[in-house]
């Protein structure tokens, strides 16, 4: 029956017919995701369910964030509340988990396709954050230097 | 349902007929039809079923298409500046376009063919050939790059490649046209029968891809034309077609077909090894360019060497043998088992079909016929397998199925003419629009085909596309193979004039698809490692401005105290690391060219300002909402000016009492 649909398609486009096919040519079987409201509001989507953060800084991860940041993030997201291309970094661990943020800089696309709280950000700042190939490791390190930008201690 | 699709099918052979019908088949049966367009059709958002890699003929690039949808993907620069990709344009890549003869932007690639393991196609790497400058290019295809190019000394027309062994020990190179070699080179052309030879050359590849040129072969003035390679029994044999063994050097086309035979040269490099090793080589002063691209560099070097070995077939005379071969062969192709050779010659009306093991017991018994050139030639019958009769005029090229058949391409009567190898039998042909010339089953030159579709790969096209004025598209035709019939299932244009291609599985090249440089493994002298780096550096008149790059904007955007007089060098540093997002750079009155930046790569553009003003500069490569936003300035002052140089992004330069206009897009 897909068949003979796909025929009967080629067949009016070949003849260039001026009406349209009547019935609907159904050849993708996908649907496009759509916003999920389940999704956990708190952790964002992705791997980190459970990210244990210490009381105090460690202080040799935020040092290796603080390289993965100026590699791969410096260019978009300052320091302070100032917003750039993306917002600014000051008091983001008080407004986000350790999971939303490391979800987000590691499941990026998915996140942007599905989080609201992403997909709030995407609003106003209409650049897609770029997915910028961060390891776990590299997302850890980048959540202890923004607690350390954040007066952890 | 049947009589349904049926009556679709009909129908749609009807229509095609009459949207064909300015093709003016020569009959019924040569026109698309029956299911053909659903064979061909790939729908939106899926993919093909083979790469197939074909030369770019006189563009001097290699063009990747999807198979059986005829959709291109991408042109591969190789032998000549690409300004859609900056290569030969960026500092970064110009070395790889230098020759013994300095920088050639615009060279000749006649053939490709895959890396091959135990005489399978293994997806590593794809080579071509340069025709005019000699030279052979390793494509690497995890990025579909150019990885390196390496020049042949004693060579002109390097067409007799770039064909390979069957672990890819070997890829070789036969001179089209002989000339004058050694120490003596200002002779009068007439002398071509006593100072002119011919060249084949033996590339060494090793398991990371290196190129080294192991040795030479100094051979008989005569024009090398294709060749294949032995495999199975016949490993260690290359295959050698030639023609003009006339030896003449004016006229060709009446004075290089006058003698009813020409030949095929078999070449035992196994033995020419053993020679190398033992030390009988000659070594020989030359000059010729070694060019390679560093991946974590993104930097071209170009190194020019000044030795190669050379071995004498007429005194080492076990290495070569000539096998007559009638009227000016053209193909010479191995079949699948690697017994057969089958010789195509352009004028004839007949394939002879040549036997190794014959080959091998000609040679044991001295079955020879005297000698051409020094090297002994074997008696035709000695090494005749078959012929096949009334094939059709001016074979070409043939490919196999590895079901037993093989599929020769004829130029003069434009037909594809399926054969059976064993008993020699035509059984089936199909017409080509028009004058085709090589053709390609994925794998059809290894020892594993896979025999879906044939492509035939035609000199002429004439009216199978809307017109585009004197210079038409090139063009390929898809045959499906599968059955019994040989049938035309689609068209697809090319650029430049597509010799030689090879296909392979979808899945065994997509697999291994680089998506990013990794910014933690760029090792540019010029790399910006984050904004943090970015700066602008005076040496002397040259200044190097150390840039970034990402979606949607450079740092630094405003430059200032750079003078007339001075070189500019942009070295932007594209810091995204995601798949698709690369980024342009281009800079006003820029007389070289642009950037075309991937994620985590760096590139170089040399720009000298020729007047004094601000010049605006933007990326060129759509990459965001915001990507009409992603620009910048640079200030030039005049010679001995004493403006500071500066450099800046997100903040004034200076402070300044003009007002600034109201932003507006």
């Amino acid at each position: 029956m897909k068949k003979m649909l796909l025929i009967s398609g080629l067949f009016l486009l070949l003849l260039a017919c001026s009406s349209q096919p009547e019935t609907k040519k159904e050849t993708t079987e996908t649907t496009p995701a759509t916003a999920t409201t389940s999704a956990d509001d708190k952790r964002g989507i992705g791997k980190f369910t459970n990210v244990e953060v210490g009381k105090t800084l460690d202080a040799k991860m935020a040092e290796m964030g603080t390289k993965v940041y100026e590699v791969k993030c410096s260019s978009c997201h300052k320091l302070t509340d100032e917003k750039l291309v993306g917002p600014g970094w000051k008091d983001v661990t008080q407004r986000r988990s350790a999971e939303w943020v490391m979800n987000f800089a590691t499941n990026t696309e998915e996140m942007l396709e599905k989080d609201v709280n992403a997909q709030a950000m995407l609003e106003l700042c209409l650049v897609r954050m770029p997915n910028q190939s961060l390891t776990d490791d590299d997302a850890r390190h980048i959540y202890e230097f923004m607690r350390k930008n954040d007066g952890v201690k | 349902m049947k009589l349904m699709n049926l009556l679709f099918a009909s129908a749609i052979f009807a229509g095609s007929i009459s949207v064909f019908s300015g093709c003016k088949p020569k009959s019924a049966g040569s026109a698309v039809s029956g299911d053909a367009a659903i064979k061909a059709f790939v729908p939106p958002g899926k993919y093909d079923e083979y790469y197939n890699f074909v030369s770019g003929g006189f563009s001097g690039q290699m063009s990747v298409y999807g198979l059986p949808s005829g959709r291109l993907f991408r042109v591969i620069p190789v032998f000549s500046v690409d300004p859609e990709k900056g290569y030969g344009y960026s500092e970064e890549s110009k070395p790889m376009l230098n020759t013994s003869h300095g920088f050639i932007p615009w060279d000749d690639l006649h053939h490709t063919e895959m890396s091959q393991t135990n005489g399978e196609i293994d997806g590593r790497w794809v080579f071509g050939n340069a025709n005019n400058t000699p030279r052979v290019a390793r494509i690497d295809l995890k990025t579909f790059r150019t990885a390196e190019i390496i020049e042949l000394p004693n060579s002109a027309g390097n067409h007799s490649s770039p064909f390979i062994t069957m672990n890819t020990e070997y890829v070789v190179a036969g001179t089209r046209f002989s000339v004058p070699i050694g120490a003596n080179l200002d002779v009068p052309i007439s002398t071509y029968k006593q100072n002119f030879k011919g060249t084949i050359s033996f590339i060494s590849v090793d398991t990371a891809g290196a190129m080294k040129i192991a040795f030479q072969l100094l051979l008989p003035g005569v024009n090398f034309d294709l060749s294949h390679a032995g495999k199975g029994p016949s490993h260690g044999w290359f295959f050698f077609s030639c023609y003009n063994s006339e030896q003449a050097n004016t006229l060709l086309e009446v004075n290089a077909s006058q003698r009813d035979k020409d030949f095929i040269l078999a070449v035992n490099w196994k033995k020419a090894e053993e020679y190398l090793k033992a030390g009988k080589g000659i070594k020989q002063q030359v000059k010729y360019a070694h060019n390679k691209y560093n991946e974590n560099s993104h930097t071209a070097t170009s190194e020019i060497l000044n030795e190669v070995t050379v071995l004498d077939p007429t005194i080492l005379k076990d290495i070569c043998y000539f096998i007559p071969c009638p009227k000016s062969p053209h193909g010479c192709d191995v079949d699948p088992e690697g017994e057969y050779i089958v010789g195509s010659g352009k004028l004839a009306a007949l394939i002879p079909v040549f036997s190794f093991t014959k080959i091998q017991k000609a040679i044991a018994d001295k079955a020879y016929d005297g000698e051409f050139g020094g090297i002994p030639v074997i008696k035709y019958e000695a090494a005749l397998y078959g012929e096949v009769k009334k094939p059709g005029l001016g074979p070409l090229h043939t490919e196999f199925d590895g079901k037993g058949n093989a599929y020769t391409s004829f130029f003069v009567t434009s037909e594809l003419v399926k054969w059976n190898i064993k008993d020699l039998k035509v059984l089936d042909r199909a017409h080509t629009y028009y004058s085709v010339g090589h053709l390609c089953i994925p794998g059809g030159d290894s020892r594993k085909p896979s025999p879906k579709y044939v492509i035939a790969y035609n000199k002429i096209t004439k009216d199978r596309y809307l017109p585009t004025g004197p210079e038409l598209a090139q063009s390929a035709q898809i045959f499906d193979i599968s059955g019994d019939k040989m049938q035309l299932i689609n068209d697809f244009p090319t650029i430049g004039e597509p010799h030689y291609a090879q296909a392979a599985s979808a899945e065994l090249i997509m697999k291994n698809s680089q998506k990013i440089y990794r910014i933690e493994d760029n090792t540019n002298p010029y790399v910006s490692k984050g904004e943090k780096e970015t700066k602008v550096v005076r040496e002397g008149n040259k200044v190097h401005v150390y840039a970034t790059a990402i979606r949607s904007h450079f740092a630094p955007d405003n430059i200032e105290g750079v003078k007339i007089g001075d070189e500019v060098y942009f070295h932007v540093t594209n810091l995204e690391q995601d798949w698709d997002v690369p980024h342009g750079f281009a800079v006003k009155g820029a007389a070289n060219a642009e950037l075309l930046i991937m994620p985590g790569e760096t590139q170089t553009l040399k720009w000298v300002p020729d007047r004094v003003g601000v010049f605006p500069m933007y990326c060129t490569d759509f990459c965001s909402a915001l990507h009409q936003e992603m620009q910048g300035y640079i200030r030039v002052s005049p010679a001995g000016s004493n403006v500071p140089l500066t450099f800046s992004v997100g903040k004034t330069n200076a402070p300044t009492t003009e007002t600034a206009p109201s932003a507006q897009k």
